[in-house]
């Protein structure tokens, strides 16, 4: 869909147009406030109703220097009056606050789309560093675009002249008037962010209202000017009755491994060292010591995973949360953990690798470096979360196999649901699964290694008990005793059993299910975070009368039992993967089945288009 | 509530059911009796005590204890002990380590426990050698060290791990000698009474891949020659029938011989407790501990300061902050923002 033009009336006012999808970009240098800007308009059209989802992409620098392409950080948000499951494949408005913005974005915006433009920073200086040889704004290269003009350093400037803050703090408010202007060609509010501003700077209002002035004047313009013929609207989508918030990933894994701490009584301690994008749940729980929350940074990531096995070992929740370099560091303390059997949670943010790789960016390849990435037999339950709002649920879960199974669990997500948002629609404490544990208490033939004949586990025995003084370590155990043991009869026993424990979680997991038709020629099958893309691709295809079926993996280690039946009905099955094919490698080893790799590593998530194209080329066309 | 006074506890209670398997002739096997005296006097019960070793010869400790034990990964123990004494701080939490273990490996968390002051007890083992892994130098072997490892001598610059330890900021720091057992037992007492991170290096003979290291030291000469007991609040003097002493000139310790008009009055009073390291790392530094050198080997407490522990000021802020900011699950789930979508589909901002 793009945007309407309509004329405007004969007494030179915007016309109104409804639409029922847009998808907005706000471009500019990473000082320029744009992850903020996006962030307040994602909330405004929250709390009208929207379903939205959004896509924040930023360079791994703090401050590129200013003006490069390096340095430009965008951020783009879909809002629609009906179920959406992607940021959008391409925005249909940009605003560019500098040359470089709009070199680096240009290329991503619908034919026809709504640009803005701050004009004050297109200066020959700025072209320069953009890489621009001419003026783009004074060629006819944005031809096919709807070009804004707006002088948005120049109008803030102007709009504080009374303002008692200086001249830079006056130029960092200039985010604002293109919020406001944003905001009325989107028909939206300002007092959420009103709101937000003066609560924010609390102990600064004048900075506060210089935002706010600014905000409105920018409305103000649109407004009484004719620099825009049309104003759009988004209507509040059909969304399930309940209460809603906006979340992002990292939040919701934040709030759900507190409510799995609750849910579970265990204390929750996280060991984290800072990694991007794994560092804003340490941030987040650092908030939460009410809830007797401990988080403690590490002097590296092998002390923040050994720290949780020792919280565990005293009979926490031990907690651990890194990105793919972490996770390579943290590899000995994880199979220790599977060693002494003891719960840990492991959450893997991934990003765009290898080595340092693209820290900012998202990507789905380190999902067999945490199945196999430890030495020896290592076998570790790992489960991904497959939207913003997903990571709460997900981060339930994984505590309930820590603790059920007496192991460490990996828990998957990526940069792009962690610092995606979305509306979540907030669950009834209630509702959420009982996870209470009982620590083992009675010395009367307690062994640390003798084990619960269903689940496998051994039991949790913390320090502290009268009768239960025992010793555990990385060494190979003896069978019920858990003392050491080398003899090979033993470790053969033991190698089998701890795989045996890690297999047997499949009894209880639900089966797969699979969206559309049970069997056919098609499958479209994938895990994390790609669920919404693939989601949106498979109901385009249906809708242009292709046969296709999707099923989505939350269990990686072990799959559901009935996987294995479900890839059998299929003729052909495809899987996305923002890697190089490392779920198509499992599932092939595991079932003898050949799967379609489709990959993307760009650190970049998959658009809907890119995936209904390959649908479309496997399908042959409607069927 | 009537109250039923424990059985006092004895080394026997200390002792697990597995047999121990260092050499015959280990340093280890003294320490380990050494602690196993020592824990029955704490007043703490048993189930309370946690040893958490690393990995090396010194790191099979916890199996012979029978409290419960954790035998970790290489150098992290104090890792695992931090997360351990922050959650749980009921616990009696103490770390054995090794030279290797703890100065190389492990050498960032060694530094990091004792800069945050954790409320731990840590006893390494330095017998200047890798054992378990068959003889290969060290991070405290000296230069020139002919080992499997620099058959050609060891080009590379020990560590002192009491300087190490008293660099990183650590409010307690000891050296005792595992054939010296009422020495370390005393030392033990005291590290186990001080609240914070605890250091106490333990001269240790491995009588297969370098024994002897402190021969010097530990013969019966040298106990009393080459040792110099420290004694807070009392003058630094050494030797047989104490006829040497230290005195500090200003910038450096020198030994003086007593009589002839010079006195113990003339040597430094000793103060642990001086709240600028300065010292104590001096002191630290006039020998490398083997006893050879010209200077005697300094044991017993060398720093024991008060200073607020890490776990302390970690548990002080979660009461703090749960008492300041009462919240339910429920409202946190909730957060801030919420709109209503009602069962007509209409849309509010708030939550009913």
């Amino acid at each position: 869909m793009t945007l309407p033009i309509a004329g405007q009336t004969a007494a030179g006012r915007a016309t109104e147009a409804t639409v029922s999808d847009v998808v907005i970009r706000f471009a500019g240098d990473s000082g320029d406030g744009m992850q903020l800007t996006g962030t307040q308009f994602t909330n405004t059209s929250a709390l009208i109703g929207n379903d939205l989802s959004t896509l924040p992409d930023f360079p791994a620098e703090i401050r590129a220097p200013a003006g490069t392409l390096a340095g430009v950080s965008g951020f783009q948000v879909r809002i629609a009056d009906h179920d959406i499951h992607t940021p959008g494949d391409a925005p249909d408005v940009l605003i560019a606050m500098n040359p470089a913005a709009l070199k680096a974005n240009l290329r991503d915006l619908k034919d026809n789309g709504v640009i803005i433009v701050n004009t004050d920073e297109f200066s020959p200086r700025n072209l320069k560093r953009a890489g621009y040889e001419a003026n783009p704004l004074e060629d006819d290269s944005l031809n096919a675009f709807r070009l804004y003009r707006v002088g948005l350093t120049t109008m803030t400037r102007r709009a504080l002249e009374d303002s008692p803050l200086d001249v830079r703090s006056k130029d960092r408010c200039k985010n604002f008037l293109a919020l406001g202007m944003v905001y009325w060609l989107f028909s939206r509010p300002l007092e959420s962010t009103i709101d937000w501003l003066r609560v924010k700077f609390k102990r600064r209002p004048e900075i506060a209202e210089a935002n706010v002035k600014v905000m409105k004047a920018g409305w103000n313009f649109c407004d009484i000017t004719d620099a825009f013929q049309v104003r759009y609207d988004v209507e509040p989508a059909k969304l399930e009755p309940g209460i809603y918030r906006s979340i992002h990933g990292n939040s919701a894994l934040a709030i759900g491994l507190v409510a799995a701490s609750r849910r579970s009584g265990l204390p929750l301690f996280l060991g984290a060292y800072p990694i991007t994008p794994a560092s804003d749940v340490l941030h987040e729980l650092a908030t939460y010591k009410h809830f007797g929350v401990t988080t403690y940074q590490a002097e590296d990531e092998i002390a923040a995973v050994c720290s949780a096995i020792g919280a565990s070992f005293g009979g926490s929740l031990g907690v651990t949360c890194s990105s793919g370099p972490g996770i390579a560091l943290k590899a000995e303390g994880i199979n220790l953990a599977v060693m002494v059997e003891l719960p840990l949670v492991i959450c893997d943010i991934q990003r765009g690798g290898p080595s340092t790789g693209l820290p900012t960016k998202t990507e789905q390849a380190d999902l067999l470096q945490v199945m196999f990435g430890r030495n020896n037999e290592s076998p570790v339950p790992v489960i991904a979360a497959s939207s913003p709002a997903d990571c709460f649920d997900t981060a339930l879960e994984a505590v309930r196999l820590a603790t059920t199974y007496m192991t460490p669990v990996i828990l998957l997500s990526d940069g792009y649901i962690a610092n995606g948002a979305e509306p979540w629609r907030i669950p009834q404490v209630e509702e959420l699964p009982d996870l209470r544990v009982d620590f083992h208490q009675t010395a009367d033939g307690f062994m640390p290694y003798m084990r619960d004949e269903n689940s496998l586990a051994r039991p949790w025995a913390i320090p502290g008990t009268p009768g239960l003084e025992h010793r555990i370590g990385g060494l190979e155990k003896e069978d019920v005793t858990g003392n050491v043991n080398y003899e090979p009869d033993n470790h053969d026993y033991m190698v089998r059993l701890r795989a045996e424990k890690v297999a047997r979680i499949a009894n209880e997991l639900p089966d797969i299910e699979v969206d559309g038709p049970e069997s056919g020629k098609l499958l479209v099958l994938g895990w994390g975070s790609t669920l919404g893309a693939i989601t949106g691709a498979v109901n385009q295809a249906r809708a242009d009368g292709i046969t296709v079926s999707r099923a989505h993996l939350k269990h990686i280690n072990p799959f559901p039992r009935n996987l294995g039946d479900v890839l059998d009905r299929f003729e052909r099955v495809l899987a996305p993967e923002m890697n190089l094919g490392q779920l198509a490698l499992l599932l092939r080893a595991r079932y003898l089945k050949d799967i379609e790799t489709y990959s993307k590593v760009e650190g970049k998530p998959f658009t809907r288009d890119d995936i209904l194209h390959r649908i479309e080329a496997m399908a042959g066309g409607p069927n | 509530m009537p109250t039923t006074e424990a059985p006092a506890l004895t080394r026997k209670d200390f002792q697990s059911d597995q047999e121990v398997r260092w050499c015959p002739g280990c340093g280890d096997y003294a320490i380990l009796a050494a602690v196993q005296q020592v824990f029955p006097e704490l007043g703490i019960p048993r189930e309370n005590f946690v040893i958490v070793s690393g990995i090396g010869c010194s790191s099979r400790f916890p199996y012979y204890m029978n409290t419960y034990g954790f035998h970790s990964i290489h150098g992290r123990a104090p890792a695992v002990a931090t997360g351990l004494k922050m959650t749980r701080p009921d616990l009696d939490v103490w770390v054995v380590t090794g030279d290797g273990d703890a100065l190389s490996i492990g050498g960032n968390h060694l530094i990091h426990t004792l800069r945050r002051n954790v409320n731990i007890k840590i006893l390494l083992f330095n017998n200047r050698v890798y054992g378990l892994t068959k003889g290969q130098y060290s991070p405290t072997s000296e230069l020139g060290k002919r080992t499997k490892s620099t058959p050609h001598g060891s080009v590379d610059f020990p560590f002192n791990p009491l300087n190490v330890a008293i660099g990183a900021g650590a409010t307690f720091v000891a050296r005792s000698v595992d054939v010296f057992i009422p020495h370390l037992k005393s030392v033990l007492k005291r590290a186990a009474a001080h609240k914070g991170s605890a250091l106490v290096e333990v001269m240790q003979n491995c009588n297969i891949y370098n024994d002897k290291a402190f021969g010097a030291l530990t013969d019966k000469a040298g106990r009393q020659q080459n040792g110099l007991y420290l004694e807070h609040g009392q003058p630094l003097v050494f030797g047989d029938d104490k006829d040497k002493g230290l005195r500090f000139t200003g910038t450096d310790f020198e030994v003086v011989k007593l009589g002839n008009g010079m006195t113990a009055d003339d040597c430094l009073v000793w103060d642990e407790k001086h709240a600028n390291p300065s010292l104590a790392f001096q002191m630290a530094s006039i020998s490398t501990g083997d006893g050879l050198g010209d200077y005697p080997v300094p044991l017993g407490v060398l720093r024991a300061v008060d200073a607020p522990t890490y776990d302390a000021g970690v548990i002080d802020q979660i009461e703090q902050v749960s008492t300041a900011r009462p919240q339910t699950l429920d409202q946190l789930i909730h957060g801030t923002d919420t709109w209503t979508v009602d069962a007509g589909g209409k849309v509010h901002r708030g939550a009913n």
